[in-house]
């Protein structure tokens, strides 16, 4: 006799450990493979989980086996115009008739695609901007979530139990389900009384409706008065903690000095100040400004993408996102955060300018202003200016870059203030 | 009991049906289970009792991913075939394996929860009653694998791991793991018998092996001069090992010089691990055909037995169908011959032979011809594996039906050269070649323990014996730091071909 085992419910993840163990080998590979699909995001889309692929060639595991070469026999089905003795060419690819060296599992391909949870992705993302356990913990975190009502449910605990809900739904039943008998009652009451009119209350007939009558009362009589299913508990569902919302300007220089890698930087940076805002904001927009001497605001594959040639006047971003500022985000309504990325080049006569701008401008109105240089000469003219500035405010934060590790200390006040918030 | 005591007429008074719906439940496939024993009792299987897990789809995907162990140690190569696995179905790529079936005491197979009715049934039918009785009778596994002892090794083997990994790191384990497991497939004397497996045995024995292994080998690689000079040189003139050795893994076990105690006891264990699953790997044509054609005439008998609706047999045709579908060389989807196909149709044509034998089966198989056929096929299953079986009962009505027809691929010639096809000149060469084709032998390149220089450098020289000048493939450099790694001395390996010529392949200094 077999036995039947039920083991649904014993021990899922058996193989956790092994896939562990599995990323934990092919670490540097994966973080390559993480850093590239990095490069193809958008700045608001860095939170998924993400397929990766990584070389097969690198996992195969090493056995005895046969190379190319020598003479070999393989029988093949499905014979359509040979003859014995026939000699035909090689099909493409090599493999006599194929069949030989296909690898038992399937490894004949060059990538090996799978899954990263966004749990995962995330550490990989983090492991290169150097961020302080704590940080990476808050940035992790699930917005907080507030139990709202929502409506009533016909399966629930007992301690949701809504009484005047169930009670309504018992009466409603009772009703229906009395319907039927209480008019079948009526009729038979109706023709006894009739018969009763005529003086025919002892005769047989009577008797019968008498009887009918009893049967149909204690029915009625029999219909419960609460029932399970009238049951209804009170529902609750989980609601998102509204919050206010912001709005983040990435101000970035697109002249010919910013090559790709200082690109791929500045987007890092930028991405690190979104992902802040969206554990304090429920509702972001992003706002795209490049600029050489003029300013413009683009959509994000512009800003990424494009390059220019052409001087550099940093002053004209400023000025572009302050009007936007005025136009579209009134402070009383937004959290206004701004993120700046330049190889620190700008006229001369320009840096004053900015200084002022930011000083007298914007500063008052937004909540953070981080600047970073990526470049590796002496400061120039740019960064005096905004030295000044952040001697005058705590909301401004700036940071010379060469690696990534550097990112961090930008936002370093900024995650500061919120965890001792 | 005879096959035709569930015949009787009186049977198809009453309601057979055994459900109408594609649902299962528990009692269903108790109902079933104990319907599909009953008929296969009556045909003469003999099983293991049986073990019938439900598991969820997850589940499954683990089962997959640790090849067929349901306890395993842990290492990172079964964590990427279960990532590949999981992926893979996630994208509807592919459907999971209908079944999982552990060669073991009682007989454990895994049933699906998201299957249908139908599917179960034929999962129990081809697992449960297939698998089970060819585990339980053929030859190659009553030799090698141990029904009983097996759950018990792999339970001691994955907490002897998990302890040394504690004692030692992970990642020390997962070296001297990564490097066995490169030697799988060199870990069985395939002229030897082994001994039986058990975990009261292994225990017990461990600790005593341990300190004996160590002695033994400290014996070996003793230095103390000797004194008499006329031995030494005859000493020295004496080759170690005496005869080459095929079984690499038993002969680093015993052998090599720098391994701790607790690492030989790991090669050890892939060594055993490897050698249950070495039947597997030489019956993959008899063991699906046999459970595949056991599926097919039970779940028949059933439905003749008017037990299961037209519906339920139309569901069970199309898996049937697909898992026996032979994609001709020509087609896109072609990978070699489908195991599934080539066994089933086998075994279909043995019994066609004792049942209806033509003029030309009567020629070529006068000893089976017309014999009862649950006899011939018990026979055939107990007493062959894959080579032998084709080389037995492939039949020239087979071959014409298949379309067989024989390649032969000379890296001298510019052009393939076909050799036999399904004609009566090539009837014995298709079947030949066929058989030679499933032999291991001549699909894994012989690789032999050759020589050790005791006195010398300890070094290791491994000897490939070519068969048909196939030379060895890329991964033979990396296969010698993995021996290196076990070793703890230079390895080296040479290639000898038919002519006795030996070229020098690769060495890898420790």
């Amino acid at each position: 006799m077999s036995s039947l085992v039920d083991r649904r419910l014993s021990g899922k993840n058996r193989s956790a450990v092994n896939r562990q163990r599995f990323l934990r080998r092919f670490k540097g590979q994966i973080r390559k493979a993480v850093s590239k699909a990095i490069a193809g995001r958008k700045v608001a889309d860095l939170e998924r989980g993400e397929s990766v692929s990584i070389p097969s060639k690198d996992m195969k595991e090493p056995f005895f086996h046969h190379g190319p070469g020598g003479r070999r026999s393989i029988v093949n089905p499905g014979n359509r115009e040979f003859v014995s003795g026939d000699r035909v060419d090689r099909p493409p690819g090599g493999q006599g008739g194929g069949g030989g060296q296909a690898s038992p599992d399937g490894e004949g391909m060059d990538e090996f695609t799978f899954e990263l949870s966004r749990e995962e992705f995330m550490d990989y993302f983090f492991e290169d901007l150097a961020l302080p356990d704590l940080v990476k913990k808050q940035l992790l975190a699930i917005p907080e979530v507030k139990k709202v009502r929502s409506g009533f449910v016909s399966q629930g605990n007992p301690s949701n139990l809504h009484v005047v809900r169930s009670m309504k739904q018992a009466i409603g039943r009772r009703l229906a389900m009395g319907a039927g008998p209480r008019e079948a009652l009526r009729e038979a009451e109706a023709a006894l009384a009739e018969l009763e009119d005529r003086g025919e209350g002892a005769g047989s007939e009577a008797d019968d409706l008498r009887e009918q009558i009893a049967a149909l009362k204690a029915r009625i009589a029999a219909v419960p008065f609460i029932d399970t299913w009238d049951l209804r508990y009170a529902n609750r569902s989980d609601q998102p903690q509204p919050t206010s919302r912001a709005v983040m300007f990435c101000l970035m220089d697109v002249s010919g000095s910013m090559d790709e890698s200082r690109k791929d930087i500045a987007k890092r940076f930028f991405m690190l100040l979104y992902l802040f805002l969206t554990r304090s904001y429920e509702h972001i927009d992003l706002v795209f400004i490049r600029h050489h001497t003029v300013a413009k605001e683009v959509d994000e594959e512009d800003f990424f993408s494009s390059r220019e040639t052409g001087g550099t006047v940093v002053s004209s971003a400023l000025d572009l996102m302050n009007e936007i500022i005025r136009e579209r985000y009134p402070s009383q309504g937004w959290n206004i955060y701004a993120a700046q990325a330049s190889d620190g080049d700008n006229w001369d006569d320009d840096s004053p300018y900015c200084r002022e701008l930011l000083v007298n401008q914007i500063l008052p109105l937004v909540q953070y202003y981080a600047y970073v240089e990526i470049a590796a000469r002496d400061p120039q003219s740019l960064w005096h200016a905004y030295e000044q500035v952040s001697a005058a405010s705590r909301r401004f934060a700036m940071q010379r870059i060469l690696t990534l590790e550097d990112i961090y200390p930008v936002f370093r006040e900024l995650f500061k203030r919120k965890a001792t918030a | 009991m005879s096959e035709t005591d569930s015949d009787k007429p009186g049977d198809r008074d009453q309601p057979l049906l055994l459900s109408e719906s594609s649902e299962w439940t528990f009692e269903l496939l108790e109902r079933y289970d104990s319907e599909i024993a009953r008929i296969a009792a009556g045909y003469g299987l003999d099983t293991y009792p049986n073990q019938i897990e439900v598991i969820s789809s997850e589940q499954m995907i683990d089962a997959y991913s640790s090849v067929g162990m349901p306890v395993g140690y842990h290492h990172w190569s079964f964590g990427k075939q279960f990532v590949a696995t999981q992926k893979g179905y996630r994208r509807g790529q592919m459907g999971l394996a209908y079944e999982i079936v552990i060669n073991s005491s009682p007989c454990i197979a895994y049933l699906m929860e998201e299957n249908t009715m139908t599917m179960q049934a034929l999962v129990i039918a081809h697992a449960s009653y297939g698998h089970n009785s060819f585990f339980k009778g053929n030859y190659l596994f009553r030799t090698w694998t141990d029904a009983e002892g097996i759950l018990d090794y792999l339970v001691f083997a994955r907490n002897f791991i998990a302890e040394c990994e504690e004692r030692h790191g992970e990642e020390a384990v997962e070296e001297i793991l990564d490097s066995c497991h490169a030697l799988m497939n060199h870990g069985v004397d395939r002229y030897k018998r082994p001994t039986r497996l058990s975990m009261s045995k292994e225990k017990a024995r461990q600790r005593e092996r341990e300190d004996y292994l160590q002695s033994q080998v400290n014996d070996l690689w003793r230095t103390v001069p000797v004194r008499d000079t006329g031995e030494k040189a005859k000493k020295r003139a004496r080759r170690f090992p005496p005869e080459p050795q095929e079984n690499l893994l038993y002969f680093i076990e015993k052998n090599a010089p720098r391994l701790e105690p607790w690492q030989r006891e790991i090669v050890r264990i892939v060594r055993k691990i490897a050698q249950y699953f070495y039947p597997q790997r030489q019956t993959q044509v008899m063991n699906e055909g046999w459970a595949t054609f056991w599926h097919y005439t039970l779940l028949n008998h059933l439905f003749e037995e008017g037990k299961v609706t037209e519906g339920f047999m139309l569901e069970f045709l199309q898996s049937h169908t697909n898992v026996v579908y032979q994609p001709p060389y020509h087609s896109r989807g072609y990978s070699g011959i489908n195991p599934y196909a080539l066994g089933f149709a086998m075994y279909r044509d043995i019994r066609r032979i004792c049942e209806s034998p033509t003029e030309e089966d009567r020629r070529w198989f006068p000893e089976i011809a017309g014999s009862d056929w649950r006899k011939t096929l018990d026979f055939a299953m107990r007493n062959f594996k894959d080579e032998s079986f084709i080389a037995q009962y492939l039949s020239p009505s087979l071959i014409r039906e298949m379309k067989l027809f024989a390649v032969v691929d000379d890296d001298r010639e510019d052009k393939l050269e076909i050799t036999a096809i399904h004609d009566d000149a090539g009837y014995r060469g298709v079947r030949q070649t066929l058989a030679d084709q499933y032999n291991l032998g001549n699909r894994e390149p012989n690789v032999q323990i050759w020589d050790v220089d005791v006195y010398g450098d300890r070094s290791l020289t491994l000897r490939h014996f070519m068969h048909d000048r196939r030379p060895l493939g890329d991964t033979t450099l990396e296969m010698l730091r993995h021996i290196g790694r076990l070793w703890g001395y230079t390895v080296r390996i040479e290639s000898v071909d038919e002519g006795g010529e030996i070229v020098s392949v690769g060495e890898c200094a420790v």
